[in-house]
């Protein structure tokens, strides 16, 4: 199953401290949603601000990508900043 | 001098750039340059307040005075209520905030924020008219320090405002946004198994990226509804984009047509002036031109954050970092949106390390609201951790590269903010450095020497490409990216290699918003590797295309035709005895055998490699005057491959010379009334040549192979490690360790008389 590493913060904020998960699914969209049905709101938090690192590869907009059951899914900021 | 792989034909050589005749000629065409019929001017009326709320706006006098066509205030603005976070291309943006930013609604909320404009037959004329709208303000409480602005009592600028990223979500709201937090093993038993120990509190200031031609638009409503906006950006899909959503038209209304652009660093990411002229035109049925001053630019665009950061890092004797940890305070300016996520991310980001803990906090201001500006956040973070890395090499007496060395990030290693690195080139970099003359050279007295590393990330993203060959055999090549840092160049050579035509034969050009498809912006170090990308695909398009053409005229398959440095060739005496057909007759008879030939790709482009850059920098200090003299400086980089040396080096040297001034002399001056006191050249010290030596450049070349002729992004990197560097340098020169930025002459003076005051003590 996909491990989801989600950052200290974020997981204290949605997971009651958790912040290693495994989730089923094999896309990226399949993985937000199963964690929003057991962490209602992660969702949207992730939808405007986070980006993957999906294998070590750091995607801006991957909720379409495909994981694979080994998978490693780091959620990330989005890389940028200075915009309003 | 040609770089990189030898069986490149053209990668890696250094022709001369496609837009260098226009430029020393004069004839580029830059934001404010185009002259329209009927064009009229705009002028900006801006808060003289830091934090003010805006009780009325009185336009009546404006409107009536001679020459004055149209005026537009935030009432002329769509209210975006409850907007918040829409997809734009690569980034989440905040429309209801940036439209807030482009012109105030009921706060103005620092010196300089827009509030009303005008547009009249003449500049003179619009600004006269501008000094006749009167503004009533209830001027507020303002807060100017990050620290300051954290504080329970601290004015608070936003009321809706509650910090993200805390447990349980906060009742009240304050200034500071979000927080959030990297971990990785345990800090506390890797700081008990260190034997050396230095943590430091260091501050930065908001620094501006200083770009040379101000921000200008032109735009035109017609009657029909449809906008076209010329201006100087570093995306005009991205100016298409956010305009649309501020004013709440379609995408496909407005026409972008990129200018030649004097600079951007980050700074041209965002739009100020281009949805107020489109009003000010649709009010006023003529073009609008708007152009900030040198004043405007200081007190109303972006900077980058000023931070107070705090940095712990723990070294067993034989140099082995066991933890490290930061916490990070970033200024977001008026809205929230610091480049604190990347600070974070970054800050570690060289080393390979078990224990990491970093805290990040995003933190509104009355100052402007910061833009991004090379490698957003990025600087801030590792100056502090390049200072305190390079104070544990003396502490335990081991090289400062050597220490690096023993900690560095490679294949495979993870990240301190999470995943595994793929093939990278620290190790090669730090390699280089050691080696380098530089190093070894001998140093008089008060002079002192410095290194410091970099990280950036640097992107990929969506890029459109076409590629055209001409009836002649030439060939032009579209992108959708403003040339910020020798794109064309890189575009051209890239598409003459896969074509195997000369360069000089590629004219490349960048397309308007309706001429080519979405390209994202030109940032992120991305171009040169997302866009090239795509132009290799569209080329390598039209070299099918043009076997196919030849397989067509000597009636054989197309398999058995090669292409071979521009010509197509049968691919062994098996397939014919066939002439080989160059590019320029294939083209020649292009009518005959099917039609135009051209390439077009658009993909979103993976796979963008990570950059590392070592700088060593060579300082004098004056101790009477507290002056630092740079000596002598050396950046080097891991470029991946460069396509065109000379630009690469050029980035290289583009960024220190910005770094140093970071690291010296730049600094924004506020009085007691938050407003901007040196919003000009003169008083803002950014570095001039005779400010620097020559800056050498060592380009290490460790291919990406994501990319097809290895490219990793430059661009951002090399303003990383300057300010650490420097700072490095003067502890090597006169023993005191620098923390707070810039390290201005008073600054030194005032610490050297702390440090003589503590030794008489």
């Amino acid at each position: 199953m996909p491990r989801v590493v989600l950052p200290k913060s974020v997981g204290e904020q949605f997971a009651g401290g958790e912040t290693e998960i495994e989730v089923e699914g094999e896309t990226v969209r399949a993985l937000v949603r199963g964690l929003d049905s057991r962490f209602p709101g992660i969702a949207a938090m992730i939808e405007e601000g986070m980006a993957f690192a999906i294998d070590g590869e750091i995607l801006q907009n991957a909720m379409l990508e495909p994981v694979r059951p080994e998978s490693e899914v780091y959620l990330l900021p989005k890389i940028g900043g200075g915009r309003a | 001098m040609k770089n990189g792989n030898p069986e490149y034909r053209v990668v890696g050589t250094r022709p001369i750039r496609p837009d260098g005749v226009d430029k020393v000629t004069g004839r580029a065409r830059f934001g404010a340059d185009l002259n329209l019929p009927g064009m009229l001017h705009g002028a900006m009326v801006r808060s003289p307040h830091a934090h003010a709320r805006i009780l009325a706006v009185d336009t009546a006098k404006a409107e009536a005075a001679p020459g004055v066509k149209a005026v537009v205030t935030a009432a002329d603005f769509p209210a975006l209520d409850g907007a918040e976070f829409f997809s734009a291309g690569e980034a989440q943006v905040n429309f209801r905030h940036l439209s807030s930013n482009v012109m105030a609604r009921d706060k103005a909320l620092y010196d300089g924020h827009a509030v009303a404009a005008v547009a009249a037959t003449s500049a003179a004329a619009a600004r006269r008219a501008a000094e006749l709208i009167e503004v009533t303000y209830e001027t507020l409480p303002h807060v100017i320090d990050v620290e300051e602005a954290m504080t329970e009592d601290a004015p608070i600028l936003h009321d809706d405002l509650f910090t993200e990223g805390v447990t349980p979500p906060p009742e009240r709201p304050s200034n500071v946004a979000k927080r959030m937090e990297f971990k990785l093993g345990d800090v506390g038993k890797g700081f008990a198994d260190a034997d050396a120990t230095v943590e430091r509190a260091f501050t930065t200031k908001p620094v501006h990226q200083g770009y040379i031609e101000p921000h200008a638009a032109v735009a035109e409503y017609s009657e029909d509804g449809q906008i076209q906006i010329w201006c100087s950006s570093q995306g005009q899909f991205m100016v298409r984009n956010y305009t649309a959503n501020i004013l709440g038209v379609e995408a496909a209304q407005i026409r972008v047509t990129p200018a030649e652009i004097g600079g951007g660093f980050g700074g041209k990411t965002l739009v100020y002036l281009e949805p107020v002229a489109v009003l000010l035109s649709k009010k006023a049925g003529r073009p609008v031109r708007m152009a900030m001053t040198r004043e405007e630019v200081f007190r109303a665009s972006g900077p980058t954050s000023g931070a107070a950061t705090r940095i712990k890092v723990g070294v067993t004797r034989d140099g082995r970092i066991v933890a490290a940890e930061a916490e990070l305070k970033y200024q977001a300016g008026a809205y929230p949106g610091s480049p604190i996520g990347p600070g974070c991310m970054t800050a570690f980001a060289p080393y390979d390390l078990e224990n990491v803990l970093v805290v990040g906090y995003d933190v509104v201001t009355n100052r402007p609201k910061v833009a991004a500006y090379r490698a957003p956040g990025a600087p801030i973070s590792e100056f502090g951790v390049e200072s305190v890395i390079d104070e544990l090499a003396r502490k335990i007496g081991m090289d400062p590269i050597e220490l690096r060395e023993k900690n560095a990030a490679k294949e495979g290693t993870q990240a301190a903010y999470g995943p595994k690195f793929g093939p990278i080139g620290y190790v090669e970099t730090l390699a280089a450095t050691k080696n380098h003359p530089h190093y070894k050279a001998a140093l008089g007295p008060k002079q002192g020497r410095g290194v410091a590393t970099g990280f950036w990330f640097n992107i990929g993203g969506e890029s459109s490409a076409e590629v055209h060959i001409n009836e002649d055999g030439s060939a032009t090549v579209a992108t959708g990216n403003p040339d910020i840092g020798g794109s064309r160049a890189s575009m051209a050579i890239m598409a003459a290699e896969v074509l195997g035509i000369d360069v000089s034969k590629v004219r490349p050009i960048v397309a308007d918003t309706s001429s080519i498809g979405y390209s994202f912006l030109t940032g992120g170090s991305r171009v040169t590797f997302a866009s090239g990308m795509a132009v290799v695909d569209a080329a390598k398009q039209c070299v099918e295309e043009m076997r196919g053409r030849a397989a067509k005229q000597w009636d054989i398959p197309v398999d058995a035709v090669v292409w071979d440095n521009g010509r197509a060739c049968p691919a062994s005496s098996n397939a014919g005895d066939f002439e080989p057909l160059a590019l320029a007759e294939i083209a020649a008879t292009s009518a005959a055998t099917g039609g135009p030939i051209n390439g077009h790709a658009q993909f979103t482009a993976r796979g963008a490699g990570p950059g590392f850059g070592a700088h060593i920098c060579d300082v004098e200090v004056d101790e009477e005057t507290g002056a630092v003299k740079i000596l002598r400086y050396t950046a080097v980089q891991d470029v991946g491959t460069a396509i065109h040396p000379a630009y690469v080096e050029g980035q290289l040297q583009g960024g220190v010379a910005q770094g140093v001034g970071w690291a010296l002399n730049e600094e924004y001056i506020y009085d007691e009334n938050g407003r901007l006191e040196n919003p000009g050249f003169l008083d803002y010290r950014m570095p001039v040549a005779s400010d620097l030596p020559m800056i050498d450049t060592v380009l290490v070349e460790v291919p990406n192979p994501r990319h097809p002729y290895g490219v990793r992004g430059v661009g951002e990197v090399p303003i990383i490690p300057p300010m650490a560097a420097v700072a490095n340098a003067i502890e090597d020169a006169i023993g005191l360790r620098m923390t707070d930025l810039p390290m201005s002459p008073p600054r030194v003076v005032a610490a050297l008389e702390a440090n003589g005051a503590a030794g008489a003590g």
